[in-house]
């Protein structure tokens, strides 16, 4: 079961809710899978200094949600790039192995943020539209082999 | 209150009857004897096992020597179907069920049609009940086994079993259904339902955990299941869970005479749940049909929310529910329940099951009712995809 840090990320999310006229915003995942993640980032001279987000998910993904946020505070857009599910999963004290899945929706979402900054900004060619670029279930969720 | 668990989790399992334990526990300690054994001890433990028949065969208007004890639910559903289809493969190799199956039905039918048997799902309406006639056509000259549940696990819905057994005993077919479910919540009679072979299992009714029953009709051929000693007759072979079927048959007894009372009891909650859900909470949907259902059966979706968070707040408030969310089975799909009954993914994902039983209570609901809509509004406010809903788009 979860790590008293999940349950607490999870029951007392931080950073919840939006940023107006945000820097950056990145949402991964889609409803059919079963959660997606939004994530607003206000960032000063490619440093990320408010994150925000919404999560429709299970408890493993509100709880990366909000420590993703946590861990991005501060850090400039290089360094957030680096983020690993892995350092989200061990800042949460670990995940369930089903739960792991969940993580990556969090690395992906800074990732996803951080193009769209980098496209603002002109750094970056947009690459993708829309539907075209949404991420389907299988890049996002690893399979498994659980039988309940 | 906060400290107090309310338990709405009855369609996964009970707590055994303080009455039903005192039966059991002298056959732990001091009536500890194999009932194969031929002294005092083992003939006590054998007279047990025969009166827990009785007990059984009565609560089912079954003979006694029709009545087998398993380890399971799951054991009963796997025998009679793999039993029947082994010992009936000479006449032919088709096999009827559902799409909306527990899955040690639905597993075991797939199971066989990687050993050469042909299976059809029936699929089933918005309410997620199988149509009669659909059964009917979806008979073919060689359907050896009908396997329809009483009532479904997840979202309540109870089939038309007394006009199925009768396409099926004027087809001459074996009609097999799970009534893992039904067992101590509706009355079930296999003669006039024509049934042919009945699950059970009995901690779905107030009795211990790893009991079943498999019911089989005089005459049904079925191949033995566990081969091994004599006991059940031999075809089951296996020392006799002693005070697991005296457990059983106490349980079933108290749920057949108390039938009546807990029957208008759990209707009485899942209504006033049900209408209450819908009055003060929006975007919602009852799953499973609003009559044709279980009587303590409760199951909504909730948009925009998922399951598990919706289970794990719940839980911090001292309430234990359940759901049909991925995020809860272990696998990426939700519910093929909810996915037959046409359910989006989206929605199916945010499922909440409620299933009440003996200890509920009025209160109990006043308390889900002060907590439930609270916690939906604050899943959603963190959702991304109300956000969208509140702006319209």
């Amino acid at each position: 079961m979860y790590s008293e840090k999940v349950m607490d990320h999870f029951m007392n999310p931080r950073n919840v809710g939006e940023i107006e006229n945000a820097d950056a915003i990145g949402e991964v995942g889609n409803a059919k899978c079963g959660d997606i993640m939004k994530i607003y980032l206000k960032i000063e001279n490619d440093v990320i200094i408010d994150a925000k987000f919404k999560t429709f998910g299970c408890g493993a993904a509100v709880a990366t949600s909000s420590m993703a946020t946590e861990l991005v505070v501060g850090k400039t857009i290089e360094e957030a790039l680096k983020i690993t599910n892995k350092a989200v999963a061990e800042a949460l004290d670990g995940l369930p192995p089903v739960k792991m899945h969940c993580s990556n929706l969090a690395e992906e979402a800074i990732k996803a943020a951080i193009e769209d900054y980098l496209v603002k900004t002109g750094r970056l060619e947009k690459n993708c539209d829309g539907e075209v670029c949404g991420r389907r279930c299988d890049d996002i969720h690893h399979h498994m082999d659980i039988e309940d | 209150m906060e400290n107090k668990m309310i338990y709405f989790d009855h369609a996964a399992t009970t707590p055994v009857k303080p009455e039903v334990v005192e039966e059991m526990m002298p056959y732990y300690t001091n009536k500890f004897g194999n009932a194969s054994s031929i002294y005092s001890i083992g003939r006590e433990s054998k007279k047990a096992i025969e009166e827990a028949r009785e007990r059984v065969a009565k609560a089912l208007g079954a003979m006694t020597r029709e009545i087998f004890f398993t380890g399971s639910g799951s054991e009963a559903d796997n025998w009679a179907i793999k039993g029947v289809a082994y010992s009936n493969k000479d006449r032919g190799n088709h096999i009827i069920t559902t799409a909306i199956e527990h899955h040690a039905v639905l597993h075991t039918c797939q199971y066989l049609e990687s050993d050469g048997f042909e299976v059809t799902y029936l699929p089933v309406d918005e309410n997620g009940l199988v149509s009669v006639e659909q059964v009917r056509k979806a008979i073919k000259p060689n359907t050896i086994l009908i396997t329809i549940m009483f009532a479904n696990n997840e979202i309540g819905t109870i089939q038309p079993i007394a006009e199925i057994g009768k396409i099926a005993k004027e087809n001459n077919i074996y009609f097999h259904t799970d009534a893992v479910q039904a067992i101590g919540s509706i009355p079930v009679n296999v003669n006039e339902l024509n049934v042919d072979l009945l699950s059970l299992s009995a901690h779905k009714f107030y009795g211990p955990k790893g009991v079943g029953a498999l019911y089989i009709r005089k005459g049904v051929k079925i191949t033995t299941f566990l081969h091994g000693g004599a006991q059940e007759r031999g075809r089951r072979a296996s020392t006799e869970n002693v005070p697991g079927i005296v457990g059983l048959g106490k349980a079933i007894e108290l749920a057949t005479e108390n039938l009546e009372q807990y029957n208008k009891k759990l209707i009485d909650l899942r209504d006033r749940t049900i209408e209450e859900i819908t009055k003060k909470v929006p975007f919602i949907k009852l799953n499973g049909d609003r009559y044709k259902r279980l009587p303590g059966n409760v199951n909504f979706s909730f948009e925009f929310i998922e399951g598990e968070s919706l289970l794990l707040m719940l839980d911090m408030k001292g309430i234990a529910a359940s759901s049909g969310s991925a995020c809860t089975s272990g696998s990426l799909d939700p519910s093929h329940v909810l996915l037959a009954i046409g359910l989006s993914h989206e929605i199916a994902h945010g499922s909440l099951r409620i299933s009440f039983g003996d200890e509920n209570t009025h209160e109990d609901v006043d308390y889900l009712m002060e907590v439930l809509p609270l916690i939906v509004e604050r899943l959603r406010e963190m959702s991304p995809l109300y956000e969208k809903v509140k702006r319209g788009n």
